[in-house]
């Protein structure tokens, strides 16, 4: 088999394959700009936060109405929609700072989701449910996650200077009147409607990986905000093909396959990449010695 | 590995030792007789299916606990501290064994657990994991293995083997297995409260009958299906027994338990095969995600033939509330996609 063979088969030959790699796409065109405006304002964790969030929501919306789609998604909106809301009013009212809100408000979010589910009593494996298959995409969860990755990519456009404004100095923004306040709730609705988008193709912790390890690689390549961003978009659908041709090949797990190929991509990066990459350090070593 | 199916013989052995030998032990040794004290015996089972052979054997006179409930996975359960309080204060704990019950040892030791156990699937000869398609094919050439399996050597082998997970544990998935779970509860319940024993053994012989009897039917069901048509896919590999008793072959993209999960590469294989054996029917079951056999079904045209129960009945208004009419669905289900109607 050529390598040609190899790589465009599987995709030729399955459905599912096709379908997998047109969620993988999507999920890494919306999530891979919004983890390097996460990086960016050292908010690299709040991902994981907002994850642990919307979980229990997702659980609560799988027990009310079984395994529906618009369940799941509407409870895991709603969880994560009413942490990031809360965290956000509350670091911004009080002296906590917005780590510490958040951190409080999604650990209060995830026990309540597993309050409630012990209630109800039922122990249908719910992990592997809110774990997402990312092989069996269907017509509906495709198009949500492509709906989502519109959104963000619209709103990301319109938005792009006020939230860079906001990113590198917050007090500037609040000097010329700027909505400084509203952008960075529009912002955290927009992780959370990706996480909630993703978690139906990789899991509501796995898309996290997708979200903020591009994000964490592309650190390592282009110096400018949208270089980061094309190259996190890029490193997104490389791990997700990557991850998949691994599934199908060597029989591996797909969504860990998935992260893992980004994760491979992020330690390429930190050896190789241009930008304060290791190997890049010590070439430069003896220019600055001179 | 042995194609010949558990039989109830090694059952029948256990059976008249534990009620002979058991009984004059209990007696020298002057242990409480439990239901003459007043209150009745207080039995918990580990899941479903035993819960309602417990019932059906037992009635009224036992007070019975099931600790997986309807539609409840016994693969990934975790027990609750109230699961802890009935073990504790039970007389008689009912387990499928066979390395099902992976949480039961860690329960009983936290539960404190006093009384008895009966492993029901004692003298039932288990399938091993690998060969199972080399198994479903033999047993198509010889559906009728079961009447000759009656005079089986008692399944020594089983007892040895019972602790590590080598082997299948859905041996239930065989009505003549279930006929020695049957068995060995009805022995188990008689020692632990001998004032109740006739009831027991009573209700026990009739509903043995009546296993007996759905077990020929459904065997001369399937035996009426051409052999070519009789291959499923399913979303667990739960049904190995089934198939080889009523020669059917099972295929799993998921491997042995719920807990694998499946790659693109099984997934793949899976559509290959479906298309290349012209395989027409898809299952889903009731304790595992269908999303992945719904888009395996779209995938090759197949149907999805329905939802079948394989280690958990369905609530009571269900289509498989007790174990004879969980039998009775799956192989209407399966009866039904394989001969095309």
């Amino acid at each position: 088999m050529s390598p040609a063979e190899l790589v465009l088969d599987p995709f030729l030959d399955y459905g599912f394959m096709r379908r997998a790699l047109v969620g993988c796409v999507a999920i890494a065109l919306g999530s891979g700009p919004l983890g390097v405006f996460l990086i960016q304002r050292r908010m690299s964790l709040m991902g994981d936060a907002m994850a642990h969030a919307i979980l229990p929501g997702a659980a609560v919306g799988f027990l009310v109405a079984g395994l529906s789609l618009f369940a799941m998604t509407l409870g895991g909106a709603i969880a994560g929609l009413t942490v990031a809301l809360l965290a956000g009013l509350v670091s911004r009212a009080t002296p906590l700072r917005e780590d510490a809100s958040f951190a409080a408000f999604y650990l209060v979010s995830l026990g309540l989701g597993v309050l409630l589910v012990s209630l109800k009593g039922s122990n249908v494996d719910l992990l592997r449910v809110l774990f997402g298959s990312v092989l069996a995409l269907d017509d509906a969860a495709i198009l949500l996650v492509a709906s989502v990755t519109t959104a963000t990519l619209v709103l990301l456009a319109a938005l792009y200077r006020v939230l860079v404004a906001e990113c590198l100095d917050p007090g500037f923004l609040k000097a010329v009147g700027g909505g400084g306040g509203v952008v960075h709730l529009v912002f955290l609705s927009l992780v959370v409607m990706n996480l909630v988008g993703g978690f139906q193709a990789l899991g509501t912790l796995m898309v996290v990986g997708l979200m903020m390890l591009p994000a964490a690689a592309a650190r390592f390549w282009a110096a400018s905000l949208p270089g980061q961003m094309a190259v996190a978009v890029l490193v997104g659908v490389g791990a997700g093909l990557a991850g998949l041709l691994a599934s199908f090949h060597a029989h591996f797990a797909a969504s860990p396959a998935i992260i893992l190929s980004a994760g491979a991509a992020y330690g390429l990066s930190i050896l190789l990449g241009p930008e304060g990459g290791l190997l890049a350090g010590l070439v430069r070593r003896p220019h600055l010695a001179r | 590995m042995r194609l010949q199916p558990p039989t109830s013989a090694a059952g029948l052995v256990r059976h008249h030792l534990l009620a002979l030998g058991l009984a004059a032990g209990l007696a020298a040794a002057a242990a409480p007789a439990f239901a003459a004290d007043g209150h009745p015996l207080k039995v918990v089972a580990s899941f479903s299916i035993l819960g309602d052979m417990v019932k059906e054997i037992a009635g009224d006179a036992a007070e019975l606990t099931v600790l997986v409930g309807p539609d409840g996975d016994a693969h990934v359960y975790e027990p609750t501290p109230s699961d802890a309080k009935a073990l504790g204060e039970a007389d008689l704990l009912v387990v499928n064994g066979l390395g099902f019950e992976a949480f039961m040892p860690r329960l009983v030791e936290a539960a404190g657990f006093k009384g008895r156990t009966v492993v029901a699937s004692t003298g039932v000869t288990p399938r091993e994991w690998e060969g199972e398609e080399e198994a479903g094919h033999a047993s198509a050439a010889a559906p009728d293995h079961a009447e000759a399996g009656h005079e089986g050597e008692a399944g020594h082998a089983a007892h040895e083997e019972h602790d590590h997970g080598a082997h299948d544990p859905h041996a239930w998935q065989d009505l003549g297995n279930g006929e020695t779970y049957v068995e060995n509860i009805v022995a188990a319940l008689a020692v632990a409260d001998p004032a109740h024993a006739a009831q027991y053994e009573r209700n026990g012989a009739a509903y043995v009958a009546d296993l007996a009897a759905l077990d020929a039917r459904l065997k001369k069901t399937f035996a009426a299906i051409p052999a070519e048509r009789r291959k499923v896919v399913t979303s667990h590999d739960a049904f190995g027994y089934f198939g080889a008793a009523y020669g059917i072959e099972f295929i799993a993209p998921q491997g042995v338990s719920t807990d694998a999960e499946a790659s693109a590469g099984d997934v793949a294989r899976i559509i290959e095969q479906i298309r290349d054996e012209h395989i027409t029917a898809v299952f889903v079951e009731n304790i595992t995600d269908p999303r992945l056999l719904d888009r395996i079904a779209a995938e090759t045209g197949a149907k999805v033939g329905g939802e079948l129960y394989s280690d958990a009945l369905s609530k009571a208004d269900g289509p498989a509330p007790t174990y004879v009419k969980m039998f009775e669905h799956n192989a209407s289900a399966l009866a039904a996609a394989m001969s095309g109607s």
